[in-house]
């Protein structure tokens, strides 16, 4: 080889810095004046049109009732999201176990739960007291062993009404948390498979038994891949507690709001101030999302290297 | 630091060493007629094998010859199509009883592991933890030993293999030849009785190839027994008791490392031996 290749290195040399005329993008300029026009006209909108009627607004969404509504909202969303997670762990590790069944059993359950409009599955809940008037708990299919082998009576323990345990909010939460559990599976399973196999093989050839290796090489390594969509779905569940107001909830942020616009006539303001909340509320959240996400990539990868660097001076 | 490495070595393992003497001549690893079959892909066709105690046996043959499978045999990570393989005079992964054979448990299997080193091509080093916590994490989970002692246990085992001050590294943090002596100190702190070593140098830069050999030669000096996929014919022939070649599935040469190096009498050998010497 020959050329500047073979030269020997030559370090350090100076040279004049580029100056050159950049090119202009005047059409550009154009689109962002119409762009701000129409953002002028949108403004003066918000502060001269009546329906929107601001101090009414701000006068009721702060309301007693609209920030209890708030919690609701808040523990509907945390709650839901803590067992779709359970749940969801529970179905990925059915789906990947190769029992047939039980592999049958979890798809079959994901096919369901996320086909289901939320919205319907709301409404359906709401209305699972029509199906179960009493909850029994007690052994299965006693009406038909019992007498059978020649016994009376039944096998079963405790009743509940369903009217007291299947209230709107127990319903409206089962619906969501259900729901999660599908889309959370789902999330479970990408983020286990992701985890390459020669740790599987690596954790056996110690000794490990089949639920250490998933507890405590698995899941953690599956956890990386895991948070970032969870932390999506935990803003996308805070909105769908909306859908509670047609279990119906009554309690809940949206339909107080609504219930506000309705009874003064009022609507759009309230609309307005459930958007207002909502924006709010999963405003915050993003930025939490931001914290973990910035936190468990530098515990995961890469800047590890810099806390350790760092801790050792 | 090859020098000091060793040095230590040869203190830490003298019980070993003791130990091998006590049972001269007898078997640890002992294959009968093993095979192994993908579907229709035969890839082990009947391989006799054994292993003395404090043996050292390399293994080599042209990639697909299924050494590697041979070895993931020995702990059961691949079930045996047809044949027998005890280690310890146990049989791995059955119980035989009245001429039948039941499978074991996981737990049972897990049990028969737990005594049998493994180090990997591709090091795989839990990446979620450190150094240290790979080292300790199957002494504290499987054994149940005190963490204070296994992490004792693993300082010295770091020392051994020449990494005392990457405890708190991660993995990623390490270089390839790092990793791989990390990986022989997860399988050490097992205290196993044997290692087996899946063409460990195969993923390293060639100038990290030296510093894994340096340890498994400590380890070798220390009375360990051990099986190693290589294609490394210097290891082989400086460190190893025996020599296995495989092709296509069987064995077709053993011996002592310099007679088969040297004065391979099967064709296939020859042929082998003339790409890779």
């Amino acid at each position: 080889m020959s050329g500047p290749g073979s030269k020997e290195p030559t370090p350090g040399r100076s040279a004049a810095p580029i100056t050159a005329v950049p090119v202009r993008y005047p059409e550009r300029w154009v689109a962002a004046g119409i762009i701000l026009v129409l953002a002028a006209m949108f403004v003066h909108m918000l502060f001269t049109n009546p329906a929107f009627n601001w101090p009414f607004m701000l006068d009721n969404m702060f309301s007693e009732p609209v920030v209890r509504g708030v919690w609701v909202t808040l523990s509907a969303t945390v709650l839901s999201m803590v067992i779709g997670v359970v749940l969801g762990i529970v179905l990925a590790v059915m789906r990947l176990s190769g029992n047939p069944v039980l592999v049958t059993v979890s798809w079959t359950y994901t096919w369901f739960f996320r086909g289901v409009p939320r919205l319907v599955l709301a409404v359906l809940f709401g209305n699972l007291a029509i199906l179960y008037s009493t909850i029994h708990i007690g052994l299965p299919f006693d009406n038909y062993w019992m007498p059978w082998l020649g016994l009376e009576g039944d096998a079963r323990f405790f009743e509940i009404d369903a009217r007291t345990l299947l209230t709107g909010y127990t319903a409206g939460l089962l619906a969501l948390s259900l729901s999660e559990g599908a889309y959370m599976a789902e999330i479970i399973r990408a983020g286990l498979q992701s985890v390459d196999k020669g740790q599987t093989e690596a954790s056996q050839a110690l000794g490990m038994s089949k639920s250490k290796i998933m507890r405590r090489i698995t899941l953690p390594q599956a956890m990386r891949v895991v948070i970032p969509p969870t932390g999506n779905e935990t803003i996308a569940m805070l909105k769908d507690t909306a859908l509670l107001a047609y279990v119906p909830v009554t309690i809940e942020l949206f339909y107080q709001l609504q219930a506000i616009g309705t009874r003064s006539y009022q609507i759009f303001p309230m609309l307005v101030a459930a958007c207002l909340w909502y924006l709010a509320i999963t405003s915050v959240l993003m930025t939490g999302q931001y914290f973990i996400e910035r936190r468990f990539n530098r515990s995961g990868r890469g800047t590890a290297r810099e806390r350790i660097v760092g801790g050792a001076h | 630091m090859a020098e000091k490495t060793r040095d230590h070595g040869e203190q830490e393992a003298a019980p070993e060493t003791a130990e091998g003497a006590a049972a001269p001549g007898d078997a640890l690893v002992v294959a009968e007629n093993v095979h192994k079959s993908f579907g229709r892909l035969e890839v082990l066709k009947g391989i006799d094998l054994q292993v003395r105690r404090g043996e050292v046996m390399c293994i080599v043959g042209p990639s697909g010859s299924g050494k590697s499978t041979f070895l993931r045999c020995v702990n059961h990570l691949e079930k045996l199509t047809a044949g027998r393989l005890w280690v310890n005079g146990e049989l791995m992964g059955y119980r035989q009883k009245r001429g039948r054979l039941y499978e074991l448990r996981d737990s049972e299997i897990a049990a028969q592991r737990s005594d049998i080193g493994m180090v990997f091509q591709r090091f795989n080093l839990f990446p979620h933890l450190t150094v240290l916590g790979n080292i300790v994490e199957a002494p504290v989970q499987v054994k149940r030993v005190p963490r204070a002692r296994a992490t004792e246990r693993a300082m010295e085992l770091l020392e051994r293999v020449g990494l005392p001050d990457k405890a708190n590294a991660y993995p990623e943090q390490l270089s390839g030849g790092q990793q791989q002596r990390v990986a022989i100190a997860r399988a050490l702190a097992m205290e196993p009785s044997l290692m087996l070593f899946d063409e460990p140098t195969s993923a390293l830069d060639p100038e990290l190839v030296g510093e894994v050999l340096d340890v498994m030669q400590d380890l070798a000096g220390g009375g360990m027994t051990m099986v190693v996929v290589t294609h490394e014919m210097g290891f082989a022939r400086e460190v190893g008791d025996s020599l296995v070649f495989m092709d296509d599935g069987v064995v077709v040469e053993s011996g002592s490392p310099a007679e088969v190096l040297s004065n391979p009498r099967h064709e296939r050998t020859q042929a082998f031996l003339s790409k890779v010497l």
